[in-house]
């Protein structure tokens, strides 16, 4: 077993300006998460997850402290290759999908790859086997206006899954499904941290919250709770 | 890096989005490119007139003319001293030179040609049988002037060929006496029918020998000595040899000024291209517009593309490679703006000249060239800063805003 994190956070402090109110949003955060590891992220709106995923993804940078990926810092890396090891290691998913409308539910999905420069032939194998394995083989040319819910977040896990990344992030998966299919969308994702991904779910919702080994509480920028099941 | 097709996709599929905003932008830049070409195919037009006219008459022609100029350069001079005077002696001398091939002595004057009853005041032009060598004028019917000495003084005339339409309709000329001013000239000859040469329509004109001109406009003095070379003279060398000479033959000062063709179809080609070049800048202006009109719809674009600029960024854009999407898809309408501007404008030019075949238009390739380059240049500069403000997008907030 692999012991060094893949994820560490080390004192990261982050603070918005809300007009002339500094608004502290996450303070002195520490946390360390293995290589497959399968997480959850819970507390009250506004606590803070959002933006400590975001952290993690490197859409955004911490004030102070550091966070290490793979080993790495990463609080002072060039915005550019920062958004390398984004689009090579991490996924992420949006609790309302974020796929571009004019794009087909193919092209939505492979829109990472299209960025890293992969040719399109190996775009369309990537994405169609993605796609059958995540039971939406049928939908590929369809456009984000003729799917539904459950489909749509399924187009986006394949988006995320389609540079192979180490890390996947989830920031309420389920917030916009019913209940069947955002069930259905949490069996898809734990499937996948089964073959190896270390997976983080931020989620309201608690039964949700519960299928997660690895269990955070986030209340005010800070974790209160970090619990493993029994499983 | 995205690959070039997938380039071209990515901003077709925003342009085809938006059909009408993509056609007003791609008309705009096609107006703009296609107004250069036509104003500056009509700059470029003239010019070719004139250099066409230039060539009619020769351009390895030297004009001699009676008076110092003072500046030296290729323009006819404005003003002169009042000089000795230049005679067809002085142009019977220049053309003993071995460096010239044929000298033709005018002098010239107005004055009524008159056949039973029917009249007209025209330009007369005194002068020998290398006149019509010199301006490439050719005869229609009968004969020119004969190389003789005596030749010189004759009663004899050559009508132009509208001159003599005028004075005798279809009825031959060649043989008849007609009147100019107070003498009687028999025509010998009739030119060709051809257009104006350099403001001087030939065709209105009657010709008479040298001689008699001086006594009919009642001076020796020549209006203008033109000289055409020899093949393998050199102009600059001729030159100097017809200034030395005529100097030794007017008491050792220079009081004349030698013009050649080439140095005035130099000066009229600066001239010509320069307008050319300024009537562009302006119709370039029209490129500005559009321009300006990218820069709004593009704004207008990054603020509804907001969430879209988030994704890409939380998917591995970074912030050039925003900023480069956003600067493609104006290049690529600017490009095809361009495209079909100069498709516009050389039908238009071609329909032009199809219509009014007397005066061609053509469209110089240097004003294609930079039509083209500054459309994609301004619509680069225009479109820089909102696509700088689409890289600066923060893509939480911007995914969070939807
Ligand atoms: N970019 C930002 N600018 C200003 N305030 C922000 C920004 N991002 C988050 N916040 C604020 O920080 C707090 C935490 O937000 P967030 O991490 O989204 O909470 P959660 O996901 O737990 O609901 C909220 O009060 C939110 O308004
Ligand atoms: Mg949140």
């Amino acid at each position: 077993m692999d012991v060094s994190p893949i994820i560490q956070l080390k004192d990261v402090n982050k603070t918005y300006l809300l007009g002339e109110q500094p608004l502290h949003v996450l303070k002195d955060l520490s946390l360390s998460i293995s290589q497959g590891e399968y997480v959850s992220i819970m507390g009250p709106s506004g606590s803070g997850k959002s933006t400590l995923l975001n952290m993690i993804g490197l859409l955004d940078r911490p004030d102070s402290g550091e966070l290490m990926l793979a080993n790495s810092a990463t609080r002072e890396l060039p915005e550019e290759q920062r958004a390398v090891l984004r689009r090579d290691n991490i996924g992420f998913i949006f609790q309302n999908f974020q796929l571009i409308p004019r794009l087909t539910a193919e092209e939505n999905a492979a829109l990472p790859m299209m960025l890293a420069g992969i040719p399109i032939a190996d775009r369309k194998a990537k994405i169609a086997h993605l796609f059958s394995q995540l039971g939406i083989a049928e939908r590929l040319h369809h456009l984000p206006k003729q799917l539904s819910g459950g489909q749509l977040q399924r187009v986006a896990i394949a988006r995320a899954m389609a540079m192979e990344p180490k890390i996947l992030l989830a920031d309420e998966p389920t917030g916009n499904l019913d209940q069947h299919s955002g069930g259905d969308v949490v069996d898809v994702l734990e499937t996948l941290n089964k073959s190896g991904i270390t997976l983080l779910v931020v989620t309201h919702d608690i039964a949700l919250g519960r299928r997660a080994k690895r269990q955070l509480m986030m209340v005010d920028g800070v974790i209160t709770k970090d619990s493993v099941s029994e499983g | 890096m995205i690959r070039w097709n997938d380039r071209w996709r990515f901003s077709m599929q925003v342009l085809s989005l938006n059909p009408i905003r993509t056609a007003i932008l791609v008309i705009t830049v096609a107006i703009g490119v296609s107004s250069v070409l036509i104003l500056t195919s009509i700059g470029e037009g003239a010019r070719n007139y004139i250099n066409q006219e230039f060539s009619n008459i020769g351009s390895d022609l030297l004009i001699v003319l009676p008076g110092k100029k003072e500046t030296g350069g290729g323009s006819l001079p404005m003003y002169s001293t009042t000089p000795r005077e230049l005679t067809w002696q002085d142009a019977n001398a220049i053309k003993q030179l071995s460096s010239v091939k044929e000298v033709a002595p005018i002098n010239a004057g107005t004055a009524l040609v008159n056949y039973q009853g029917l009249g007209r005041e025209v330009i007369v032009i005194g002068s020998t049988s290398d006149f019509l060598q010199v301006r490439k004028l050719s005869i229609a019917k009968g004969r020119g002037f004969k190389q003789d000495e005596r030749q010189r003084a004759r009663h004899e005339c050559v009508l132009g060929a509208k001159l003599k339409r005028s004075l005798f309709g279809s009825q031959s000329a060649v043989g008849k006496w007609v009147n100019i001013a107070d003498r009687r000239y028999r025509v010998v000859g009739v030119l060709a029918e051809r257009g104006e040469s350099l403001g001087l329509d030939m065709r209105d004109m009657a010709i008479i020998p040298i001689s008699s001109a001086e006594s009919l406009f009642n001076t020796t003095a020549l209006f203008r000595v033109i000289v055409s070379l020899n093949q393998f003279s050199h102009e600059t060398t001729v030159k100097q040899q017809i200034i030395e000479l005529i100097k030794a033959r007017h008491e050792g000062e220079e009081d004349i000024t030698i013009v050649s063709q080439n140095a005035m179809m130099d000066a009229f080609n600066n001239i010509t291209q320069l307008v050319t070049a300024a009537i562009g800048v302006i119709a370039g202006i029209s490129l500005l517009v559009a321009g300006f009109l990218m820069m709004n719809v593009s704004y207008v674009s990054v603020v509804k593309r907001r969430a879209e600029i988030g994704l890409l960024k939380a998917v591995g854009a970074s912030k050039k490679e925003v900023q480069w999407l956003f600067l493609q898809e104006s290049s690529i309408l600017t490009l095809l703006g361009a495209l079909v501007g100069v498709a516009l404008g050389y039908s238009l030019v071609w329909l032009a000249n199809t219509l009014i075949p007397y005066f061609s238009l053509a469209v110089p390739f240097w004003a294609t060239l930079v039509s083209v380059l500054s459309a994609i240049v301004i619509s680069i500069a225009f479109t820089w800063f909102p696509a700088s403000n689409a890289a600066g997008v923060d893509p939480v907030i911007a995914m969070r805003g939807n």
